[in-house]
């Protein structure tokens, strides 16, 4: 099966994630379209792990440990980000992303 | 076709010690409260089983109009799925296991860590007061008790040096691990307690405060998905417990190996009945506190002086 | 035409991925999106079984379907939100945002279309195993893991001292 395929995939998922960020203004669902975005990354990672497995490279579990510390630096960000969230919400009753303009006074 | 077999066999025995234990469960809490219990229908009343099952299915099966429809149907169901799903990696017996994967016990971790869906949505999606504090407070004590719980295994890889249960049971031929992790035995059951919310650490339903809850809403069958999946969480910790601290199977030879491991999970299954009949229901700040300062620093000393001997013992 | 089971799973795959993302950016309802995202959580950690990384697969599940979306599921109960009160953008927004985020897509598409790389062999490898990443992870990688710890426990202190709430320090 072509790498190709797991390429296209990917992009497609990014790019629903570019979309969501632009096109929403829930504070949350920005956040989750961020994680979607480095989803699709850590699925192109896999693939080409797998492929340069196949053509006998032995470093390629460099990549999967990549990914595994993708996702240790995504748990990290979202207890920091969602607590962030929470005081925002806390000190103004909303979770629109247009609240934050609010910091630059 | 055997394997076919083996995954029948085991959905039908778990379905029906689940069934059964609404018997057991009710003989065993009058036995030591001093009652008799269901006595009525039945040798020893066990009809009980039956009756109840079917006033839970003729009973009306009702969603509040204020309920969000689809997530409330969702909700029961997440429960059973995982549960059994977590059953597929168990050992029964030596080549009687339903998916014998090299990440088992990381699988039983995932699909026990999926559960908490089913609270919190049947919680969120009632639509009720008492329903989302119910699935607030479960949302908390399962995330934090998951952590101690997959710590508190880690110690049985660093002996067994494998995430594969049959290979774990297998190491066990000597020495029970019982006898080698028994910080790591407390730590796992009392986790396991608090990840099937069974009393003491009932805290997302407490009758008392809370009606019942996450399910103050559900009734019927629905609600029948989450008591069953109670129960068969009850002897899905049960059988973990039996298969990474007891040997599973192992056990002398004048009884087949799955007689020893279905005799160890029942043993269990009895003392989640006593813990609910002899312990009260800590406050919910407290058993967060009790998690938090006490089980996490215990569980990681634990782990260090482990790692420390078994680095010892191989140099 | 001949598809092997291979590619019939990941065509399968794929399309429940791509419509459970698309249901994250559109429903209204902020669970919905949840719902939604942890349906494609799910599908990822199918392509990944299905590359052969196991290990990875579970982790996934453990990390974002088993942690991540309840902690965000739990925040999205605690502030109630629903529908009614989420907040919209003007239409020509929204759109402009969809025809950018197209763009971003065609203009990928179009660049990797023709990009030479291998096919994947339909055997399986022995590289997602646990001993094997763990021996990689502990030897080549055993310094960034040590400093994840650190960032782990900044980001610990971090939430807590975002999340207290004010008036308590004196």
């Amino acid at each position: 099966m072509p790498v190709q395929y797991y390429i296209f995939l990917s992009i497609v998922l990014f790019c629903i994630g570019v979309m969501g960020v632009l096109m929403r203004r829930n504070a949350i669902i920005i956040f989750m379209c961020v994680e979607l975005m480095l989803n699709a990354v850590n699925l192109l990672m896999v693939a080409f792990s797998k492929m340069w497995a196949d053509a006998g490279r032995v470093d390629a579990a460099g990549a999967q440990i990549f990914v595994f510390f993708i996702m240790v630096v995504a748990a990290a960000e979202v207890a920091v980000g969602l607590a962030i969230i929470v005081m925002v919400y806390r000190k103004s009753q909303s979770v629109d992303i247009n609240i934050m303009n609010r910091l630059k006074n | 076709m055997q394997h076919v077999w083996i995954v029948l066999g085991v959905l039908f025995v778990f379905l029906n010690i689940a069934a059964g234990l609404i018997w057991v469960e009710r003989r065993l809490l009058a036995l030591w409260q001093d009652r008799l219990g269901p006595n009525r229908a039945g040798p020893l009343g066990l009809f009980i089983v039956l009756a109840d099952t079917l006033k839970l299915f003729f009973k009306e099966d009702w969603i509040p109009p204020f309920a969000d429809k689809w997530v409330f149907i969702l909700a029961p169901t997440v429960v059973v799925a995982s549960v059994l799903m977590g059953l597929a990696i168990i050992p029964f017996a030596p080549g009687i296991v339903v998916a014998d994967l090299n990440v088992g016990l990381m699988f039983f971790l995932a699909m026990s860590s999926l559960g908490v869906y089913s609270i919190v949505l049947g919680g969120w999606a009632s639509n009720n007061k008492y329903s989302l504090l119910g699935a607030l407070r479960g949302a908390s004590q399962m995330i934090a008790y998951e952590v101690f719980m997959g710590l508190s295994l880690m110690g049985v890889v660093m002996l067994s040096r494998s995430f594969n249960l049959t290979e774990i049971v297998a190491a066990q031929e000597k020495i029970w691990y019982v006898f080698l992790q028994p910080v790591g035995f407390i730590i796992f059951f009392i986790a396991g307690l608090a990840e099937t919310h069974r009393l003491p650490f009932d805290i997302p339903e407490a009758e008392s405060e809370l009606i019942a809850g996450f399910h103050a809403e559900y009734s019927g069958m629905k609600f029948g998905m989450f008591f069953i999946g109670e129960y068969l969480g009850i002897s899905l910790i049960s059988a973990m417990t039996v298969t990474l601290f007891f040997g599973g199977w192992l056990g002398p030879a004048f009884l087949p190996p799955v007689v020893w491991f279905f005799l160890k999970t029942f043993l269990f299954i009895g003392l989640f009945i006593l813990l609910r009949a002899s312990l009260p229901r800590p406050r919910y700040d407290q058993l967060m506190a009790y998690g938090w300062k006490l089980l996490l620093p215990l569980v990681l000393a634990n782990l260090l002086i482990t790692g420390a001997v078994a680095l010892w013992l191989k140099s | 035409m001949g598809m092997s089971l291979q590619q019939i799973v990941f065509g399968v795959l794929s399309i429940i991925s791509i419509i459970s993302a698309l249901g994250v950016i559109l429903s209204k309802n902020p669970v919905t999106s949840v719902l939604c995202l942890i349906v494609t959580f799910f599908t990822i950690a199918g392509h990944y079984i299905m590359l052969n990384a196991q290990f990875l697969a579970v982790v996934h599940i453990i990390v974002y379907a088993g942690a991540i979306m309840v902690l965000f599921l739990f925040v999205i109960m605690l502030m109630n939100l629903n529908a009614e009160i989420e907040p919209q953008k003007r239409s020509w927004l929204k759109y402009a945002g969809a025809i950018s985020g197209g763009a971003l897509l065609l203009v990928l598409l179009a660049a990797l279309r023709e990009a030479s790389v291998s096919s994947l062999q339909p055997g399986a490898v022995e590289i997602g195993l646990i001993s094997n990443l763990g021996k990689t992870l502990f030897s080549t990688y055993v310094l960034p893991f040590e400093v994840s710890s650190i960032l782990f426990l900044s980001a610990m202190v971090g939430a807590v001292v975002i999340g207290k709430k004010e008036g308590h320090e004196s």
